[in-house]
């Protein structure tokens, strides 16, 4: 009798014990201490040169993408952003005192970038990409940090997030680490050139393009298994990056470079939407880094098969009867071919459809924005425009001419839910158009090159 | 054989469903003030509305106006009753040479239509597309407040006397 009350006490102590352990070890995780708050730092206190260099990190990083409200003030948070769980808004990191990060040491930056952990303590959503920050170096933090605060302070409280329950519950993303968070760092593959490294470096670092070019799990984090196979970007979809990316003419380091450089290339097209806005950004970094870049991804998405070239691709598309959606047809003829048609090479005509990866991608959303919101004059650049159909054409007229165009284009499967996916797009654009002055794509400020 | 209806008439025109409304309006129709510009729908001088909004007539063909509302700016009103938006221009003296502003007056009257009191940067957003070579632009915005006033003031008086 004493043995058989002993064992349940004994089961009883043995779980008390595991769940006192596993309390404690939930709580490490979770639980991380505030950093001490600091007065500002002056921004003559910073060496003007680490400055500059933070300048161009945070270009690479885009950050002014997610913290800069279009037409607002610059990095002053309040930019929604759209999940399957919900709106995150993104926060000031401006050097305001109360409502930036003012009061941020370098170290609390720091463990913000690699951990998503803020200064007080609260576990940062994975919408801030801190599983890629976690490859930046110190020194680039710093220099990041530098710059950030020595920008002219915004007083702008950030928005509260509009997630669902449990999920407005921060202690949970500890979880989401745990299960997702790679905290080992950025290690050079000594077998590759230190071109291709530092592409690395940056591609799965700071300039994050896994974030919109990989596909995410249910619980939001990238898979790992399909890196850049492609995902979303604010209703855009971001195409594949890897092997099994769909652009009629493969990429190569060349024509990557040309695209990152200017936004458009004769043999792809034009950088829309998000994209354009990461073009913006790395106009203003060294040549050095888009090439590398450049050259990191090209070797990603694996060598171009020679049979596949511009002429090659250009010819096949001229042989191809024309066919499909007669109603997509006669738009076609007479709203895009005389442009598209014109054989003016970009950026002052339109790129050959049969070379453009909008039509040979399996998702349509990217060629519907385009048919209705166009593309905008960029003020003081040589740059492709379009002028967007949102006006002339109904969404049934759209819906042909997306039909007829990847039936004349491409060798792929029609499309599917292609009317649902117009309406929706009509929906997005048009709350895009409304909500901006002026056109998406800022042309870089020149003047600000080379600036601290 | 399909029937286009322009300024509330409608016309049976025999053309290609790809031939571009532009063709349309000034060649079959005789209706001249929309312009040739570019054709290529980056200059507005073909501007003009149709179902409320302003469309580039060199880009619209005619397959996609089938039971559709065409406006032109000879719709709007004449030169013994010129509509508010042409009596603004004419007051304001916004036009040099003329070719793009039958093309922004278009573009202002979609905008007045849907914001009867735009504010400048709305005014500069909405015109965009629009280009003129001449530099009128600062008469252009003032005309295009002009008309908003000449507008609010219209259905005011409109509004006396049909006694609401």
């Amino acid at each position: 009798m004493a043995g058989m009350a002993r064992s349940p006490r004994i089961i009883a102590g043995i779980v008390a014990v595991a769940l006192a352990a596993g309390a404690a070890a939930a709580f490490a995780i979770v639980w991380q201490p505030a950093i001490a708050a600091i007065e500002p730092p002056p921004p003559a206190s910073f060496d003007p040169a680490v400055v500059k260099r933070g300048r161009e990190l945070a270009a690479l990083g885009n950050c002014s993408s997610c913290h800069t409200v279009r037409g607002g003030q610059d990095f002053a948070g309040g930019v929604p952003v759209p999940t399957p769980f919900g709106v995150v808004f993104s926060s000031n990191i401006t050097p305001d005192p109360e409502t930036g990060i003012g009061r941020w040491s370098e170290e609390a930056f720091g463990r913000a970038m690699s951990s998503g952990v803020n200064r007080e303590g609260q576990h940062l959503y994975p919408t801030f990409p801190y599983d890629h920050f976690t490859n930046v170096t110190d020194e680039d933090d710093r220099a990041l940090y530098a710059f950030l605060m020595t920008r002219p302070p915004v007083d702008a409280v950030a928005r509260p997030n509009e997630l669902v329950f449990p999920l407005d519950q921060r202690p949970i993303i500890a979880g989401w680490k745990l299960l997702f968070l790679r905290r080992e760092t950025f290690q050079p593959d000594p077998a590759k050139s230190a071109e291709w490294n530092r592409g690395a470096y940056l591609v799965d670092g700071l300039a994050h393009c896994g974030a919109c070019h990989t596909p995410r799990n249910a619980l939001g984090a990238e898979r790992v298994s399909a890196q850049f196979a492609g995902g979303e970007a604010d209703n855009w979809h971001a195409y594949a990056l890897n092997d099994r990316a769909h652009a009629p003419v493969p990429w190569n380091t060349e024509s990557l470079y040309a695209y990152l450089r200017n936004g458009w290339h004769p043999d792809h097209g034009t950088a829309r939407g998000p994209m354009a806005e990461v073009v913006s950004n790395l106009s203003t970094v060294p040549d050095t880094d888009v090439r590398a870049i450049a050259i990191y991804m090209t070797d990603v998405s694996g060598a171009a098969k020679p049979e596949r070239d511009r002429s090659a691709v250009l010819a096949q598309a001229e042989s191809a009867p024309a066919q499909g959606d007669p109603t997509g047809a006669a738009i076609y003829v007479a709203a895009c071919a005389s442009c598209h048609e014109s054989g003016r090479p970009l950026p002052y005509g339109g790129v050959n459809l049969a070379l453009s990866t909008a039509v040979t991608s399996p998702d349509p959303r990217n060629l519907a924005n385009l048919i209705l919101a166009g593309v905008p004059a960029v003020a003081g650049e040589r740059s492709p425009i379009m002028p967007g159909f949102a006006d002339s054409m109904t969404d049934a007229q759209v819906t042909s001419l997306l039909n007829y165009l990847r039936t004349r284009f491409s060798k792929e499967q029609p499309w599917t839910d292609v009317e649902k996916t117009v309406a929706d797009a009509r929906r997005t654009q048009t709350a895009l158009l409304q909500t901006s002055i002026g056109p998406r794509n800022v042309p870089a400020d020149p003047s600000q090159r080379d600036q601290p | 054989m399909m029937t286009l209806k322009v300024n509330g008439q409608e016309n049976h025109i025999d053309a290609d469903p790809d031939t571009p409304l532009l063709y349309v309006l000034r060649d079959d129709l005789k209706l001249n003030a929309a312009k040739f510009g570019c054709g290529l729908g980056q200059c507005g001088s073909c501007t003009v509305i149709v179902d409320g909004k302003a469309v580039l007539s060199c880009v619209t063909p005619l397959v996609l106006l089938e039971g559709k509302q065409v406006t032109t700016l000879e719709g709007l009103g004449t030169v013994s009753a010129p509509a508010p938006i042409q009596r603004a221009f004419m007051e304001e003296q916004a036009a040099q040479c003329g070719y793009c502003i039958a093309g922004m007056m278009m573009r202002a009257q979609a905008l007045l239509l849907r914001n009867p009191k735009p504010t400048d940067a709305q005014i500069r957003a909405e015109l965009q597309p629009n280009l003129c070579r001449c530099g009128t632009h600062m008469r252009i915005l003032r005309a295009v407040h002009r008309a908003a006033r000449l507008m609010d003031t219209a259905d005011a008086s409109a509004n006396e006397r049909s006694g609401q």
